[in-house]
């Protein structure tokens, strides 16, 4: 068979089928997208998904509400806390609460860290994609502290389980953790990265805010103008603003094709009504245009963020409802309070019930829309859960945004969907 | 919420406004219970496609995005793990094997509930509609009205095996190549019927069946305490 195909001659092959992933760096996770390609141009792309399919809707029906929070920080894992909050709204909704003031707050000001680790993170990964080292090592730079801000208000980097029903799992703490000096730091080293953590966890934040502008301008130091930068997403993947509402886009997507449209000001949800920020929008739908739409929401979430802080300095309160059906009694009453341990004993084995009913709350992810469907029966742990995954839609418009592009701008196409394999498998 | 600055998310009043809409221009949709906030309609199974377009056209509603397709399997809707309510007298058992013996080819057990959005109007609905044949669940495609429904109609098939008429291009999506059931049918069972290893012998993965004994957890419980009775829940309480 090896000596016949030197024979053919070179016209009839033609289309051929090519792999693209599972295991490539640039399909962000496990994607195996078949290509059929006619020389360097795509004919065809079959997007093979579910690698990651760990059933969590399945395994959330199987478990009380409460238990379910974590698995949602799994789904769209660089955008944890932004899950729970549809999932969180989705039961508040049900159960016809709604959590206190500095609750919401709260939920705001994590909702647009988050967009913020989720941005740096795409931005990172899109860049390395398309040739750019460098931004990636800046971002992540950057990433590290907002990190250390989970950490320090839940516990955990990344799967923080900090939203509950009826508010948030605790207070913000009063103190940032801090560097301590090793071998490989000295102490001046420490002094100098310690000096922003001396004040409390609003302080961190805000010292962050005031800075982060500058290393966004640095970014787009590197990229808006790169003449390399804008030969690998100029005219790539164009989405006429129609075809995006049938494809059922949303988020920069959505926005990148000029459509205004955003869930924080169009159906505000918690105390997004107050806050003053800007959509931005793309005019041409291509790559470019939704890097430019999301560079821009990283100026927005932070103006966001600086309002939380200012109105959570000055609100102190509860941040949780003060409703002994959907809080655990506190550790104090439970080590001295019999009722109270068997509260929390029935609160954390049985949960609590909720009213029988369908919902569907959405928030507007850094991804897009969000959201969670709800149907509850009346009973301790959901009936049916469904979780709406902006990535789903915009990977199934895959084979329209790269058919006719080069192998190359595959890559691209990807990049600027955003791709998470954790929600679009679930 | 109340106080937000921009559109306001539909009050209750552009609720019904918005129901009266429907009633009118669109036929074979009944409108359903749901929460005060939200408007949720089921379709007849013959005219869903009518009724997908005519909430896509009229210009009153233009419900130009369809934001997500979940298939529902209303098998254990309701029933209870450990019933509660004597258990005063009797006491719980230790652990629940599985769930009580259902029918499954209890009538309206599959439906497809649709999310759609008008951008134009900023109002949502939610559109159920029940698989007239629960054998052989099939109801049509609305891939031709919104094309977004492709790969969540895939997503229905594969996850609870319900048909869509007319789809393009209907496989499987989340499941392993050459995967057997529909895992998100309330009697598949949690875990599974098949394991895979590898047989050293054989030198390749194998199928096995699974070697898990099935348990359930955290009982489902449904406490009838009539906490969130709505009549309860008002100021002037009948005494």
């Amino acid at each position: 068979m090896a000596e016949s195909t030197h024979d053919l001659p070179l016209a009839e092959i033609r289309n051929y089928t090519m792999n693209f992933g599972p295991q490539h760096p640039a399909a962000h996770g496990v994607l195996r997208l078949v290509l059929e390609m006619d020389g360097e141009v795509i004919q065809k792309a079959d997007p093979h998904i579910g690698l990651l399919h760990r059933a969590t809707e399945k395994l959330a029906e199987s478990k009380q509400f409460n238990h379910s929070i974590g698995y949602m920080d799994r789904l769209d894992y660089v955008s944890m806390m932004c899950n729970e909050h549809a999932y969180v709204l989705a039961i508040e909704k049900l159960l016809g609460i709604k959590p206190p003031e500095r609750a919401q707050y709260i939920r705001v000001l994590f909702d647009e860290i988050t967009r913020i680790l989720n941005h740096l993170m795409w931005l990172g990964a899109h860049a390395l994609d398309i040739g750019a080292m460098t931004v990636f090592l800046l971002c992540f730079k950057e990433r590290e502290e907002l990190m250390d801000v989970y950490e320090a208000v839940s516990g955990t980097r990344m799967h923080a389980t900090y939203y509950r029903p009826g508010g948030v799992y605790r207070d913000l703490p009063q103190s940032m953790p801090k560097y301590q000096p090793s071998k490989w730091r000295s102490r001046r080293e420490v002094d100098r990265l310690n000096e922003t953590r001396s004040g409390s966890m609003l302080d961190f934040i805000d010292a962050f805010a005031e800075r982060f502008p500058v290393a966004i301008a640095d970014y787009e130091t590197l990229l808006t103008d790169n003449r390399i930068w804008k030969q690998r997403t100029v005219n790539i993947g164009v989405v006429p603003p129609e075809r995006a509402l049938q494809l059922g886009f949303s988020g920069p997507m959505l926005r990148g094709s000029g459509v205004v449209w955003d869930l924080r000001k169009k159906q505000p949800y918690e105390v997004y009504g107050r806050m003053d920020f800007d959509i931005p929008v793309g005019t041409n739908g291509d790559c470019y245009d939704r890097y430019l739409v999301r560079i821009e929401e990283l100026r927005q979430s932070t103006r966001i963020i600086r309002q939380c802080i200012e109105w959570l300095r000055k609100n102190p309160g509860a941040v949780m409802v003060d409703d002994r059906k959907v809080r655990p009694p506190s550790r104090e009453h439970m080590k001295g309070d019999m009722e109270s341990l068997i509260h929390h004993f029935k609160f954390f084995t049985e949960g609590y019930d909720v009213p029988a009913g369908e919902t569907y709350a959405a928030v507007e992810a850094p991804k897009g829309e969000f959201g969670i469907y709800l149907v509850s029966d009346g009973a301790n742990k959901p009936y049916r859960l469904k979780c709406r995954a902006p990535g789903f839609a915009h990977l199934a418009s895959l084979e329209e945004m790269v058919r006719g592009h080069m192998l190359a701008d595959v890559v691209a196409v990807i990049g600027t969907q955003d791709i998470v394999f954790g929600e679009i498998d679930r | 919420m109340e106080q937000s600055t921009d559109q306001p998310a539909a009050s209750g009043s552009a609720i019904e406004a918005l129901a009266r809409t429907i009633e009118e221009r669109v036929s074979g949709v009944r409108r359903l219970s749901s929460l005060a906030q939200e408007l949720a309609y089921e379709a007849e199974p013959a005219e869903l496609l009518a009724v997908c377009r005519a909430l896509r056209d009229t210009p009153e509603l233009r419900f130009e995005m369809l934001m997500d397709v979940a298939g529902v399997d209303y098998l254990h809707y309701g029933r209870e793990e450990w019933v509660t309510s004597a258990a005063t007298r009797t006491g719980f058992s230790r652990a629940r094997q599985g769930s009580a013996p259902s029918d499954p080819g209890m009538p309206g057990r599959f439906a497809v509930v649709y999310q759609l959005l008008s951008i134009t109007h900023n109002t949502r609905l939610r559109l159920r509609v029940t698989c007239p044949d629960t054998a052989d669940p099939i109801v049509d495609s609305v891939v031709e009205v919104w094309a977004s429904a492709n790969w969540f109609e895939r997503e229905a098939f594969d996850l609870f095996g319900i048909m869509f008429r007319g789809h393009p291009d209907l496989r499987r999506i989340l499941t392993d190549y050459g995967f057997i059931g529909h895992p998100f049918r309330k009697d598949f069972p949690l875990i599974g019927n098949v394991e895979t290893r590898y047989d050293p012998e054989k030198k390749r993965v194998v199928y096995e069946p699974v070697s898990i004994v099935p348990r359930v957890l955290a009982p489902k419980v449904i406490r009838h305490d009539n906490r969130y009775e709505p009549a309860l829940k008002a100021p002037e309480l009948p005494r």
